[in-house]
């Protein structure tokens, strides 16, 4: 992939990022009345609301309101919880890293699970093997993770008592202490992604085989794995890629309800109590790092399609 | 000496009566070049697949033998098709854009065979496809080499898959149509640069085409196929000035002939009839000038000459005697 191209879809990620951030810091300004009383709740004193206004600075022109918010927001200042006297970007550090684990660990088995089934399912299209994926494939993408991961739970951690039940463990506390709690979150989050991925592999495999390419390839006399590896998979790769970026910020809202469901408190937690408590500082916080974390997955899926596919590079 | 010999041929779509090709035997010999010729859907292509065993899955070969080296390809093990295909027979087709990976280096697709089949490195593999480059004609190979093919034009990619066809120094190149893809300037270096290695390294050639020019230009024998069936054998010369089956009259008779302004173009009426709605007797009745009562029953194969074979049989009785184009 070009310099120049790489160039371009950063500058396109910046612009997206520029334009939540606007939408972000308007969310405020989008409550009906005053939004230093909404804040504030029923039960403020006056002094109370005064307190909040000044502190969201909701005295000033909304434009200056913005230029401060976002030259902190720069600065990585994402301003202080309306409740605690913790800075948001503290808060949000303390809890995001069992969902960003969880999440990470759900996208490594979904690719790991479904891109290699989904291969064996279209290379195999027809035969038993096949029918086995695509059953599995349909079943995955019909359960919702949540009952998913109550199934999940009764199995291992009640019937059987191999693994925790709830909780998360820092990786501080051991390997297999770590895994153990993670293991049942990102299976549950994971699986229906692996579902999805499966099934679009398959397709993509079959389609591929299909191709006057790999009639070519045979003609030269490739088969079996080489044929697979040099001809097939990295065509195939293309559109599975695509998908995997769509899946990636699917996957980070899908946290929340996992979270608790394994009783963790991560992201997902801080950003539901953040709203019920009109938390406004943490959620902005919180909208935020999603923007960022999708933006980047989405470069970083625009990066993987450029080297997988050199029609994209010189484009 | 004869290289490949196609004998008794019968491919079928299970399920389906009659075969979409049905007993067709010829000979390519070595260093010379066959045409198999007719209009689309006459079961051309599908013979020069089967050959290498590459037909799509739904498509049974139900009868026949391929011989190829001492070798009946149809029933040999896939490992020993597997050193065959890419090996000394080399594979040609129709379309380069979508014949050629299009996530795969032109130089990494020519070196394959002869990693495959020499186990060379890929080092070595790509030196020589760098020369093979040069030697199909590509300006600047060293650099091309790293070229993905939709950076190349349709005569590029062609030059490109004739490379990767030869990198194993085959016996036999078949070529499905390896020209029609292709704007008219180009077909005619295509052809030059197959003319020049077939010459030069001795090569047979199997041409796919429904091109009577290219046919006059490049081949010594040629197979007229009509409906899955041989209509006729013979040599180039032969069938330009003594054709011996009506349908390969009406093609001759069908070339737009440069030099006669304004005549009009002579066609063929209607269309090649689809499997399963052959007729029962000669198959290309329905649309002969010159069909009879008795050409609705089944005509077998007869022997006009040396080498010279009819599936018409007023033509063998004698009773049929057809204008030849002559050449050019």
């Amino acid at each position: 992939m070009s310099t120049r191209m790489i160039i371009r879809r950063l500058g396109g990620g910046l612009l997206v990022l520029w334009l939540v951030s606007i939408l972000t810091f308007l969310l405020v300004h989008l409550i009906p009345g005053d939004p230093a009383e909404v804040i504030a709740g029923e039960n403020a004193t006056t002094a109370d609301v005064e307190r909040i206004r000044t502190q969201l600075g909701l005295d000033r022109p909304v434009l200056a309101q913005y230029v401060t918010w976002l030259s902190g927001v720069l600065r990585g200042d994402l301003g202080k919880s309306l409740f605690t006297d913790k800075s948001v970007l503290t808060s949000i550090a303390e809890v995001a890293p069992p969902t960003l684990v969880i999440t990470v660990m759900a996208i490594v088995l979904a690719v790991l699970v479904g891109v290699s089934a989904g291969i064996v399912a279209g290379l195999t299209q027809g035969g038993r093997l096949d029918r086995l994926v695509s059953t599995l494939a349909t079943l995955g993408i019909a359960m919702p993770s949540f009952w998913l991961g109550l199934v999940l739970v009764s199995v291992f951690s009640l019937t059987n008592t191999w693994l925790p039940a709830t909780g998360y463990a820092d990786l501080g506390e051991g390997f297999g202490t770590w895994l153990s709690h993670v293991i049942l979150p990102s299976t549950a989050l994971g699986l229906a992604t692996a579902a999805e991925l499966a099934r679009h592999t398959r397709g993509c495999v079959a389609d591929v085989l299909t191709r006057p390419y790999v009639r070519t390839a045979r003609a030269r006399g490739a088969s079996g794995g080489w044929l697979v590896r040099r001809h097939i998979l990295r065509n195939a790769a293309i559109p599975v890629v695509t998908v995997l970026g769509l899946q990636a910020g699917r996957l980070l809202g899908g946290a929340i309800v996992i979270e608790a469901v394994f009783g963790i408190s991560g992201l997902g937690t801080l950003a539901v109590n953040a709203v019920l408590q009109r938390n406004y500082p943490v959620i902005q916080g919180y909208v935020l790092l999603c923007a960022v974390v999708v933006v980047l997955m989405n470069l970083i899926v625009d990066l993987a399609y450029g080297w997988i596919n050199p029609k994209v590079r010189t484009a | 000496m004869t290289l490949l010999s196609v004998e008794g041929l019968t491919i079928d779509l299970p399920g389906r009566q009659p075969g979409l090709v049905e007993d067709v035997s010829f000979q390519v010999s070595e260093g010379r070049s066959t045409a198999l010729i007719g209009e689309s859907g006459c079961g051309k292509t599908l013979t020069s697949m089967s050959i290498l065993g590459l037909l799509p899955a739904a498509v049974r070969v139900t009868a026949g033998s391929v011989w190829f080296d001492g070798v009946d390809l149809l029933t040999c093990t896939p490992r020993q098709l597997r050193r065959i295909r890419g090996g000394p027979v080399g594979m040609v087709f129709q379309e380069p854009m979508s014949s050629l990976n299009p996530t795969m280096t032109v130089g990494d697709q020519i070196a394959e065979a002869r990693r495959l089949h020499l186990g060379e490195r890929r080092g070595a593999a790509l030196a020589r496809a760098r020369e093979l480059l040069e030697r199909v004609g590509i300006p600047n190979a060293a650099r091309r080499i790293g070229a993905y093919p939709h950076e190349m034009s349709g005569g590029m990619q062609q030059r490109v898959m004739i490379a990767a066809a030869i990198a194993c120094e085959p016996k036999l190149v078949i070529a499905d149509e390896p020209t029609t893809a292709l704007d008219v300037t180009i077909q005619a270096e295509i052809l030059a640069l197959l003319r020049d290695l077939q010459r030069d390294l001795d090569l047979a050639v199997l041409l796919v085409t429904h091109d009577l020019g290219v046919v006059a230009d490049f081949c010594d024998e040629v197979v007229v196929m009509y409906a899955g069936h041989i209509a006729e054998r013979t040599t180039v010369d032969r069938l330009f000035y003594d054709p011996g089956h009506p349908y390969s009259s009406a093609l001759l008779a069908a070339v737009p002939q440069s030099g006669q302004a304004r005549s009009r173009l002579t066609v063929i009426p209607g269309r090649v009839p689809s499997a399963g709605g052959f007729p029962a007797g000669c198959r290309f009745e329905p649309r002969c000038a010159h069909a009879v009562e008795h050409c609705r029953e089944p005509q077998p194969d007869a022997l006009l000459g040396e080498g010279h074979r009819t599936r018409c049989g007023r033509v063998a009785s004698g009773d049929l005697t057809l204008k030849g184009a002559g050449r050019g």
